[in-house]
C-alpha cells in the first residue's frame, strides 16, 4: 500500500474518531444549566470537556492530511460529510436517555481505546492513550448512574429501561467493520470493532442484571453515519453549531 | 444578660481587631441573615448567570473557544456550589436556599436579566461583568467571615482569569471585521450601563451598605467600587479600540479619576422589580431544571437508603 494511499487511510479513520467525540460533545453541552442537581451539571461539562478535546486532537490530526484546519472540518462542512455514529447524535432526551447512552458508550470505549493504545500509528496511540485515562473516569460515573437510576424508583427504573430499548439498535453499528477499517486493521493501525462485542455485550449485561435492567430481545438496527447517512437530527444539529461560520464565513474568532 | 453582652463583646473584639467570624463562633442574628442574604445571591447569581452564557455554547465560533466557554461556564458552577456549602454554614440548607429563590425572596444579580444577543456578548461578559464582580469579590476577600473570605480568594484567581479571556475575544473581534468591530462595540453599548448598576445605589441609597460596614462585611462603598471599575475599564476599551457609551466621560486631572455619567436608575428598578428582558425566563429555566431533576434526585435518595438499608441488617 503507497503513503499517500495509507494516510488517506488514516486521516478517514481519524476523522470518524474526531466526528464521534465532537457530535456528542456538542450532545453534552445541551445539558448546560440543566441537569438535575449542580454537581451533575458540573460532571457532564467535564466529561464534555474531555470529548471536545479528544475532538479537537482527532480532527486536527485528520486535517494534517485533508488540508483542512479543525474548525474548517466542524463548521464547514454538510451532515452528509460527517463520519459520526448515529448514537451520538440522537437527541440529549432525559437524564436516563443521556445516562444510558453515556453507559452504553463508555463500556465500549474502555475496551476500544485501550486497544487503540495498541495502534502502530504512534498519534493515534496517543490520543488513545489520553482518552483510556479519561474513560475510565466517565465508565466509573455512568456505571455508578445505572445502578442508582436502575435500583432507585419505580420511576427511574421504567425510564432508563424505556432508553435502554430506544438505544439498542444503534449499538450494531459501534462493532461493525467496513473496507477501511479492514484494512487499517491488516496493516496493525485500527481496531477490530468484531472482537470487542461479545465482550461489551458480557460487561453491560452483567452492569444491568445488577441493577434490575434488561438487555432488549429485539433485533432492530439502525446504520448509515460511517458513510454520512445521519438521522434527521444531526442537520439541526448543525445548523446551530454552524451557525456564527457560516453567517461571517473566513473570519478570526 | 452579663453572659449575651460577653458575647457581643467577644463579638465586637472579633470585628475590631479584623479577625475572622467561624461557623461556630458566636454572631448576631442580624449578622448571620445579613450574610444568608449576600451570600445566597452571590451563589445565585453563579448559577444563573450560566444560562446567558450557556445560550452561546452550542453556537460557539471555533472548538478553542466552545472549550474554553465551557470550561468557564463549569468554574462558575463550581463557585455556585462553593458558595452554597459557605453559606450553609450560616445554619441553613441547600434546599431553603435554592427554595428562597424559587419563591423570589433570594435575588440574584440583576445583570443576567439582560440578554445575550451575539457572540460578542460572551467575550463582553468575561470582561465587563466577571470584570466589574472582581472589583466587588477582591474587596470581599477581606471580608469578616471567614468561609466567604476564603471562598473568595478562590474565586477571584478564576475570575481574573475569565477576565482576561473574555477581553482577549473581545479584542479580536474589535481588530477583525466591521462586522466583527460593530459586534464587539454594540456589545459594550448594552452592558456598560447595566455592569455600573452591579454595584448597587449610590452609598446614600444603599439599604444594607451601612450595618454591612460596621460589620466589615463590606469592605468598600458601592460608589468606591464603582469608580475602581471605571477607572480600570476605560483604558482597556482604549487599547482595542472601543468606545465606552458615555458622553460625559472624561479624566478628571484634579480627582485622579474618571467622571462618569449618571446611572439610568429607572431602567436600574424596573430591571430589579422584573421588567428586565429575561427575569421571568431566568428563574422559569432553573425551575424547570430543578422539577425535571426532581425524579432523578428521588432515586438517588432511594437507592442510597436502600443500600443503608441493607447493610444496617
Amino acid at each position: 500500500m503507497g503513503d499517500e494511499k495509507l494516510n488517506n487511510q488514516i486521516a478517514e479513520y481519524a476523522l470518524r474518531l474526531g466526528d464521534d467525540a465532537l457530535v456528542f460533545g456538542q450532545r453534552l453541552c445541551e445539558w448546560c444549566a440543566d441537569a438535575p442537581t449542580l454537581e451533575e451539571d458540573i460532571a457532564i461539562s467535564n466529561v464534555g470537556l474531555d470529548y471536545l478535546g479528544r475532538a479537537r486532537m482527532a480532527l486536527q490530526y485528520a486535517g494534517k492530511t485533508l488540508g483542512r484546519t479543525e474548525d474548517e472540518l466542524a463548521f464547514l462542512r454538510d451532515s452528509g460529510e460527517f463520519r459520526n455514529l448515529l448514537l451520538v447524535e440522537l437527541p440529549r432526551g432525559d437524564f436516563a436517555f443521556s445516562m444510558v447512552r453515556q453507559y452504553l458508550l463508555d463500556e465500549f470505549e474502555l475496551l476500544f481505546f485501550a486497544q487503540l493504545c495498541k495502534s502502530k500509528d504512534d498519534t493515534l496511540g496517543a490520543i488513545a492513550a489520553k482518552t483510556v485515562k479519561e474513560v475510565r473516569y466517565h465508565q466509573r460515573r455512568s456505571a455508578n448512574w445505572m445502578q442508582r437510576l436502575g435500583l432507585g424508583t419505580q420511576e427511574s427504573q421504567a425510564r432508563t429501561q424505556a432508553a435502554i430499548d430506544q438505544l439498542w439498535g444503534y449499538m450494531p453499528e459501534l462493532f461493525e467493520m467496513d473496507e477501511l477499517e479492514a484494512s487499517l486493521l491488516q496493516a496493525g493501525i485500527a481496531v477490530d470493532r468484531v472482537e470487542l462485542h461479545s465482550k461489551w455485550l458480557d460487561i453491560v449485561s452483567a452492569q444491568f442484571a445488577s441493577a434490575n435492567l434488561q438487555v432488549p430481545e429485539s433485533d432492530w438496527q439502525v446504520v448509515g453515519g460511517r458513510k454520512g447517512v445521519h438521522t434527521e437530527h444531526l442537520g439541526h444539529m448543525l445548523g446551530e453549531m454552524q451557525f456564527l461560520q457560516r453567517a461571517y464565513p473566513g473570519l478570526e474568532w | 444578660m452579663a453572659e449575651a453582652n460577653d458575647l457581643v463583646q467577644a463579638f465586637d473584639n472579633k470585628i475590631h481587631a479584623e479577625e475572622k467570624i467561624e461557623p461556630k463562633d458566636w454572631m448576631p442574628a442580624g449578622y448571620r441573615k445579613n450574610l444568608i442574604r449576600q451570600m445566597s445571591q452571590h451563589a445565585h447569581s453563579e448559577v444563573i448567570g450560566m444560562q446567558p452564557e450557556g445560550n452561546w455554547l452550542t453556537r460557539a465560533p471555533t472548538l478553542e473557544r466552545k472549550s474554553v466557554l465551557l470550561a468557564k461556564i463549569q468554574d462558575e458552577a463550581g463557585h455556585g456550589l462553593y458558595l452554597y456549602s459557605a453559606t450553609e454554614t450560616l445554619g441553613i440548607t441547600r434546599e431553603e436556599i435554592v427554595q428562597a429563590l424559587h419563591d423570589g425572596h433570594a435575588k440574584y444579580a440583576s445583570i443576567f436579566n439582560y440578554p445575550s444577543l451575539t457572540w460578542a456578548d460572551i467575550g463582553t461578559i468575561g470582561w465587563i461583568v466577571d470584570g466589574a464582580a472582581i472589583v466587588n469579590q477582591v474587596a470581599l476577600q477581606r471580608t469578616s467571615y471567614g468561609p466567604y473570605a476564603r471562598a473568595m480568594v478562590r474565586i477571584c484567581k478564576e475570575e481574573s482569569f475569565h477576565q482576561r479571556q473574555g477581553y482577549e475575544s473581545v479584542a479580536v473581534l474589535a481588530r477583525g471585521s466591521a462586522q466583527q468591530k460593530a459586534m464587539a462595540q454594540d456589545a459594550l453599548n448594552r452592558w456598560w450601563w447595566p455592569a455600573l448598576m452591579m454595584f448597587g445605589p449610590h452609598d446614600a441609597d444603599s439599604a444594607h451598605s451601612a450595618q454591612s460596614m460596621l460589620w466589615k462585611i463590606k469592605r468598600k462603598s458601592n460608589d468606591e467600587l464603582r469608580q475602581s471599575f471605571v477607572d480600570q475599564t476605560v483604558p482597556q476599551a482604549e487599547i482595542i479600540g472601543l468606545e465606552i457609551p458615555d458622553p460625559d466621560l472624561k479624566w478628571n486631572e484634579q480627582r485622579q479619576h474618571y467622571d462618569f455619567g449618571e446611572i439610568d436608575w429607572d431602567e436600574f428598578k424596573q430591571v430589579i422589580n422584573g421588567n428586565g428582558l429575561c427575569n421571568r425566563e431566568r428563574l422559569a429555566q432553573h425551575k424547570q431544571a430543578h422539577a425535571n431533576g426532581a425524579w432523578v434526585r428521588a432515586a438517588v435518595a432511594a437507592y442510597v437508603k436502600g443500600k443503608t438499608g441493607e447493610s444496617g441488617e
